[in-house]
């Protein structure tokens, strides 16, 4: 199988530096790194890709069986690791990119060295004594706007952003990003992603992992960063001060330096 | 737009002065007025969302007040819960990116725990250094369309799932077909197996006697009621019998296949025609009609022995069965006369009286049930093939073998098409020619 046009992987940065994988979160594409890449890349070998189902992936590698649990994404992961023969990587995840990182580093730990979690949550929906933010009924509530918005998507959206006359390459990237999204992927990776439990799954951390949590983050409140931050005795936690879920976008300097603090640390 | 003049008295019109009253409160509405009444909902946010100015239009929608909602409040914060983790994971990442983004469907929370559908347009406004400054936003009233989007979703899910029944109805007619269809041919197999078991599958060879067998079944998967066999008594002697019972299907097939061991058996006990046949009519007339459900069947029962000459001596009896066709090496042809044979199994202690003939070298014994000669012929299927008919056959067919007797008589019912309704059994029996004997149509 071609795992590179499977899921669109893409490199940049010189070929011999430490290798950095970006791994892009629900509701988005590897375009959510743009921001972060340039300087990244000025030294290190950063692998990008999307998930099957999201962005450019080859859909029909797509089966609803394999992506209704993370580890599904996790596969997916591993195989581009394996497919590019990298050792002790550094994986960057975001969101529940974060968690399936943690599957990836168990089921291949030679390849992936360290964590960096962007935003991460093993839980989104409040547990006994556990405050994760969510009810089930708010998941439900997602499901809903996913779907009353592939309504007007496809019709309202997909000129703006293909008639993007500035970035009209940006525009074809969105376009297949947020338009051409199969409303039933995307319904089964928010399934996934916000009903899912990996919070058993922390304590199997054993490499050194940075925890990038925003000041203000509603799909992962600071309750969450520090949960995470303590379940995972080999983790540092370092709260960004960024509003909302996508530090790498709204804060993308501060986000940046953080991770290269945490490259320069591992040397 | 220039207007000239100015003196109402110039334009000398009643309807002056309302013109005058709508230009003057156009002049008035000012861009602040417009924006802050508006018909639709306008908000400013900094990059972090915080709202730093909204118009009254939208906060009368929602039932805010300014003062709680600026600087104190983002935009998610006025999402519902769905709303804002979509909000998170697809508007705000696309607005950083794209810089603008129309049309997006979301749900606003009122005072109340109200629900308002919007949809909202947002664009980034740059600073004269290219850094994003802030987020102006327009918020559209939706609920008419949301309703109708909703219920354009709900008839199409209801279509999907008609959609679906129909696809799940149809497989389940298919498989009902398929299983009739196979429920058919295993009946049709039980069938086919069940006729084989009334009629010998071939006839023996009889040492001197050439024998030819016909069965016309009127319909495939319906059991026919005709019936015959040929078999060996011992010491060179033989016995035939050809017949056919009432009815047909099942209980037809059960009553000849009782008919048919009953004749065998009775045979072997004791051979002789009349004797055979008065068995037979015991059997049936308790097994049936003692018990109120007449059954009965018409037969002609024979024996054949051979004589030192080669000549076959036949003697047979009749149960109310159409006589047989003597067919001579001369070319006569005639009835074997079987009078006073009745129904078999119809009356206790029935009678048979026995008929003989001699079948010299050339000579053909044929039998057969009323199939034959109930055919309907004729141009318009009205008349019957007949007793006179089939004499005139046997005496145009005379002085040929059994076979050929058996082979042109199954082309004569070919012939005859849906004319011939009624399965027809036929049996033929004859002395071979002496091989120095030529026929005399080979001379």
């Amino acid at each position: 199988m071609d795992i590179r046009g499977r899921n669109n992987v893409t490199v940049a940065g010189p070929v011999d530096g430490p290798v950095v994988v970006l791994a892009h979160g629900f509701g988005c594409d590897q375009n959510m790194w743009r921001l972060v890449v340039p300087v990244l890349a000025e030294r290190y070998r950063v692998v990008m890709f999307d998930y099957v189902g999201a962005g450019r992936s080859d859909l029909s590698a797509w089966s609803a069986e394999r992506y209704s649990a993370l580890d599904g994404y996790a596969q997916d992961v591993v195989e581009v690791c394996e497919e590019l023969g990298l050792r002790d990587a550094v994986f960057v995840g975001h969101s529940v990119s974060a968690m399936i990182g943690v599957l990836a580093a168990r089921r291949a730990p030679r390849r992936i060295g360290a964590l960096v979690m962007v935003a991460p949550s093993p839980r989104y929906i409040d547990d006994d004594g556990y405050r994760g933010g969510f009810s089930a009924e708010d998941i439900d509530e997602l499901l809903e706007s996913l779907e009353s918005n592939y309504l007007g998507w496809s019709a309202a959206m997909a000129p703006v952003i293909m008639g993007n006359p500035e970035r009209p390459e940006l525009g074809q990237e969105l376009a297949n990003s947020f338009c051409a999204t199969d409303p039933d992927i995307a319904r089964v990776f928010a399934r996934t992603t916000f009903l899912s439990d990996s919070r058993q799954d922390l304590k199997d951390v054993t490499v050194p992992t940075l925890v990038l949590e925003c000041a203000q983050d509603v799909i992962a409140p600071r309750e969450v960063g520090a949960f995470v931050h303590a379940a995972i005795p080999s983790s540092r936690l370092v709260t960004l001060p960024a509003t909302g879920h996508c530090p790498q976008l709204s804060a993308p300097e501060t986000t940046t330096d953080a991770i290269l603090e945490f490259l320069r640390e591992l040397r | 737009m220039c207007r000239p003049g100015g003196d109402p008295e110039q334009v000398g019109s009643g309807d002056a002065s309302s013109e005058d009253a709508a230009f003057a409160a156009l002049l008035e509405d000012s861009a602040e007025d417009l924006y802050d009444s508006a018909p639709c909902g306008y908000l400013s946010t900094l990059m972090d969302g915080t709202i730093a100015k909204i118009n009254t239009t939208l906060l009368k929608w929602l039932g805010l007040e300014r003062e709680e909602v600026v600087g104190a409040v983002r935009f998610a914060d006025l999402l519902t819960v769905g709303g804002k983790l979509y909000h998170e994971t697809h508007f705000a990442p696309l607005l950083r990116m794209q810089g603008e983004l129309r049309g997006i469907a979301l749900e606003m929370k009122a005072v109340g725990g109200r629900r308002l559908p919007v949809l909202v347009s947002s664009v980034v406004k740059h600073g004269s250094g290219g850094d994003p400054l802030l987020i102006r936003t327009t918020v559209f009233d939706a609920s008419d369309r949301r309703a109708y989007e909703q219920e354009l979703l709900r008839r199409s899910k209801e279509a999907e799932l008609a959609r679906a029944e129909a696809d799940r109805a149809r497989a389940q007619a298919e498989e009902t077909r398929l299983q009739a269809e196979a429920d058919r041919a295993r009946l049709a197999d039980a069938l086919a197996a069940l006729q084989q078991s009334l009629v010998p599958s071939a006839l023996p060879a009889v040492p001197g006697l050439e024998t030819a067998v016909h069965y016309h079944t009127a319909s495939p998967d319906r059991l026919g009621g005709d019936f015959y066999d040929l078999f060996s008594l011992g010491d060179g002697r033989w016995a035939f019998f050809l017949g056919d019972v009432c009815g047909k299907g099942p209980q037809a097939a059960s009553l000849t296949s009782l008919t048919r061991y009953t004749l065998r058996a009775a045979a072997l006990h004791d051979p002789e025609p009349t004797a055979v046949l008065s068995v037979l009519d015991t059997v049936l007339h308790d097994r049936y009609a003692a018990g109120g459900d007449p059954r009965y069947c018409t037969v002609i029962f024979g024996t054949v022995t051979f004589t030192e000459r080669g000549e076959a001596a036949v003697r047979l009896a009749s149960g109310g069965h159409p006589p047989a066709l003597v067919m001579r090496a001369d070319g006569q042809a005639d009835y074997l006369p079987t009078p006073g044979g009745v129904l078999v199994g119809i009356v206790p202690a029935a009678t048979f009286t026995l008929a003989q003939t001699i079948l010299a070298p050339g000579d053909t014994l044929l039998l057969y049930t009323d199939g034959l000669t109930e055919a309907r012929t004729g141009p318009t299927r009205q008349s019957l093939f007949g007793d006179e008919a089939l004499l005139a056959f046997g005496r145009g067919h005379a002085s040929t073998s059994a076979p050929e007797v058996i082979s042109a008589l199954t082309g004569l019912m070919e012939g005859f098409g849906d004319g011939l309704d009624d399965d027809t059994a036929l049996l033929a029996l004859g002395v071979p020619r002496h091989p120095s004997d030529p026929r005399p149509g080979n001379e």
